[in-house]
């Protein structure tokens, strides 16, 4: 597609309630491209957590309401690649059966993009011109990685970051335990997962983990934050738009 | 050897999870066979994925299995074999004991079958007082001890090397060793005794070949070789799906399951067996069965949505790679088929209300797809047996699971719809929070269904000011200014 000059945000809910800085950052790095940018104020969520949970019809609503959202942007980012997945791939599932609806689906999943996809395979742009001190490790998210098939872009973003160094973990493509309701309803499992990928976060030294969904991340954090382990968690978005 | 109580389910994981041999062993698997599968494949054939020709051979097959497993039937009775449709496992178990009960057999030695466990074969034979001994390392293992496989592939996974000497000493009678060869050795003399005694083989089969006739079983032990050929009488298991139509499509699938099950090009051993020894051969059963095993597949085939499921060619890769299976174990399942292939496969054969927490206990991650030699999206199918229960669905006989969490989606998506009502959400709730026991703003406790997050885990406080509301803010003081 041609480099568009203006860009509609989508801030999938968590960012939107819990972690508002990280929308904030990825509306920084995105200006910095000398981008226009929109917020349409209706948007809410995506409708994964139904779908994932089940309730098909209820996701549908959801998806729905962001095709009425979002029909109109001439292109949508979002700092997550799970919700950028629902809308890619699930939303044709929901709609399989109406024709006019799946039609409506489509155009609005092909102008549908996550975060360091729309930055590297749109804009074309790996160096943002960003600078942070200290070395990192990429955690990769399950549906970014395997449901968008974006691997190299966060990594090819990281490297060009003045004074990072990127550490590579031991099976960073494996899943922390997250898994929507999964997490509070199978503690025991989701737990022991989430150990797994905290031990090997550790291993690599850098005492920090980057990744690209808010979900994986918030997760991490949690036993973090309980067990007041020394990683620090960020979004690659706060990364980008890093000065310092 | 069925327990699918979800209550136990979750206390078996529970207990699974802090066993750090089971680990230790399953991270061999993991690292060994899991991630190797991929690149194998790949070597195969760098241009394009040989998945996908897999993926179609088998679509082609199971769409048209009416056909292919006739001709299976007529070339293999050509060759003056039995074969008999069993429509459930108690068919095919009466079926076993009647020609066990016409050669009056009292000893049966088996090759691995999944499909036996599924259908609880062994416990049928011994209660008609023939002895049923495994053949396959693994399998003897677990039934020396008493327990059920714990991997498709590799039944005896959850044990060490240590734990193995400690039963062949205590079993067996022989000097404690923890030296694998040894301990081979020591498995190998007390089967062939077996071997050379029984009257009757049983085996499964890896796939079978539709146009010539044959089952192919592939083993790295040779066991099957004289389970199959020794005894007077042999039988051989097999799904009603596991066939190739033609030679060609045998082999493009022979090449994946091998790849995909233990990181080989080829198993040591490949056995092809489909009929009775024939004048002038000099080995190879009197008598030969086959026994295709429907137990509820025709109800999968019939519906498109998971006729995929059906193209699983059984070589447990997925587990390999499953981070919940490498957490949990097999035996946490409650089913002789664990792992992604499990918690789709399970609910459709034993209900889907019963075995709810197999398609729900798993994060729908993805890495089972991507190492499925036949390109199998299990986590559609999770996905969609999660819809099944959310909503209830006659033609599968289920009820809707929960009332309370339908009700609690539906008022969800319909505060969702409405941004005013999300916002004035967030805003009581953001209220409630301070209400909410904390440390350092983060939440330690929360009330109901949500409280398994906070076991183990801190959860985030919902921000003072939403993007949104930052958002609106900045634009105002942009358009002020």
């Amino acid at each position: 597609m041609t480099k568009p000059k203006r860009v509609t945000l989508f801030i999938q809910c968590i960012v939107d309630s819990c972690f508002p800085e990280v929308g904030e950052a990825m509306v920084k790095v995105l200006e910095r491209q000398g981008l226009t940018l929109d917020y349409p104020p209706d948007q809410t969520c995506c409708g994964q957590p139904a779908f994932n949970a089940g309730y098909r019809d209820e996701a549908a609503r959801l998806a729905l309401h962001y095709l009425d959202v979002f029909e109109h942007a001439e292109v949508i980012v979002c700092p997550s690649g799970s919700c950028v997945n629902m809308v890619r791939h699930h939303y044709m599932e929901l709609f399989a059966k109406d024709p006019r609806l799946l039609e409506r689906a489509k155009r609005v999943a092909a102008k549908t993009f996550e975060f360091t996809e729309f930055l590297v395979d749109v804009l074309g742009v790996t160096d943002v011109g960003a600078t942070w001190n200290g070395a990192v490790t990429y955690h990769d998210s399950c549906h970014l990685l395997r449901g968008l098939g974006v691997k190299d872009q966060p990594r090819a973003l990281l490297s060009k970051v003045r004074g990072l160094t990127l550490v590579e973990m031991t099976r960073s493509d494996e899943c922390c335990g997250f898994g929507g309701t999964f997490s509070a309803k199978y503690p025991e499992i989701s737990e022991a997962l989430l150990e797994t990928k905290l031990t090997n976060i550790q291993a690599t030294g850098t005492g920090a983990v980057v990744g690209c969904d808010m979900g994986c991340l918030m997760h991490m954090q949690g036993m973090i934050h309980r067990r007041e382990l020394p990683i620090s968690v960020h979004h690659i978005a706060e990364i980008l738009a890093g000065e310092k | 050897m069925l327990n699918q109580d979800p209550l136990k389910y979750r206390e078996l994981a529970a207990k699974a999870v802090q066993d750090k041999q089971l680990h230790k062993a399953l991270g061999k698997l993991r690292d060994k066979f899991g991630r190797n599968a991929v690149n194998l494949y790949n070597q195969l054939s760098p241009e394009h994925d040989p998945r996908q020709d897999a993926k179609a051979v088998r679509r082609k097959i199971v769409d048209n299995l009416d056909v292919v497993l006739e001709t299976l039937s007529t070339n293999i009775q050509a060759r003056g074999g039995h074969v008999h449709l069993a429509d459930t496992g108690e068919d095919a178990v009466k079926y076993c004991l009647n020609v066990a009960r016409r050669h009056e057999v009292s000893r049966v030695v088996k090759g691995k079958s999944m499909l036996s466990e599924e259908i609880h074969l062994n416990d049928a034979l011994e209660a008609a007082g023939i002895e049923t001994v495994e053949t396959d390392l693994g399998e003897y293992i677990v039934q020396l001890k008493g327990e059920a496989p714990s991997h498709i592939i590799a039944p005896a996974i959850h044990y060490t090397r240590e734990q193995v000497g400690e039963l062949f000493a205590e079993k067996l009678g022989e000097p404690y060793t923890d030296d694998p060869p040894t301990l081979t050795a020591m498995a190998r003399k007390a089967l062939r005794e077996k071997m050379l005694s029984a009257d009757m083989g049983i085996s499964g089969g890896n796939t079978a070949c539709a146009e010539t006739g044959h089952v192919t079983i592939v083993s790295n032990e040779g066991n099957i070789r004289m389970a199959t050929t020794m005894p007077r009488v042999h039988i051989v298991l097999l799904g009603i799906e596991k066939i190739a139509a033609t030679l060609e499509d045998h082999d493009i699938l022979l090449r994946m399951l091998t790849r995909a099950a233990a990181g080989q090009k080829i198993s040591t051993y490949v056995s092809y067996v489909g009929g009775p020894r024939l004048p002038g051969e000099p080995d190879g059963p009197e008598e030969f069965h086959l026994v295709l095993v429907d137990n509820g597949r025709s109800r999968i085939l019939a519906d498109p949505d998971f006729r995929e499921v059906l193209h699983c060619v059984r070589c447990g890769g997925c587990l390999n790679v499953c981070p919940v299976y490498m957490a949990i174990g097999g035996h946490s399942y409650g089913s002789p088929y664990c792992g992604p292939i499990g918690a789709v496969f399970t609910p459709l054969t034993q209900g889907i209300n019963t075995c709810h927490h197999l398609c729900q206990g798993e994060t729908l991650c993805g890495a089972c797809k991507q190492v499925c030699p036949v390109d199998n999206d299990l986590p559609r199918m999770l996905s969609l047996l999660r819809s099944k229960l959310a909503d209830g669905d006659k033609r599968w006989d289920v009820r809707p699971q929960s009332l309370p969490t339908k009700l609690a989606f539906g008022a969800w998506s319909v505060v969702m719809r409405h941004r005013g009502l999300y916002d004035a959400m967030s805003l009581l709730a953001e209220f409630c929070q301070r209400f909410l026991p904390r440390k350092n703003g983060w939440i330690r406790r929360l009330p109901g269904p949500l409280g398994g997050w906070t076991r183990g885990r801190d959860f985030p406080p919902l921000a003072k000011k939403s993007f949104a509301r930052r958002w609106a803010r900045r634009d105002t003081t942009r358009r002020d200014a």
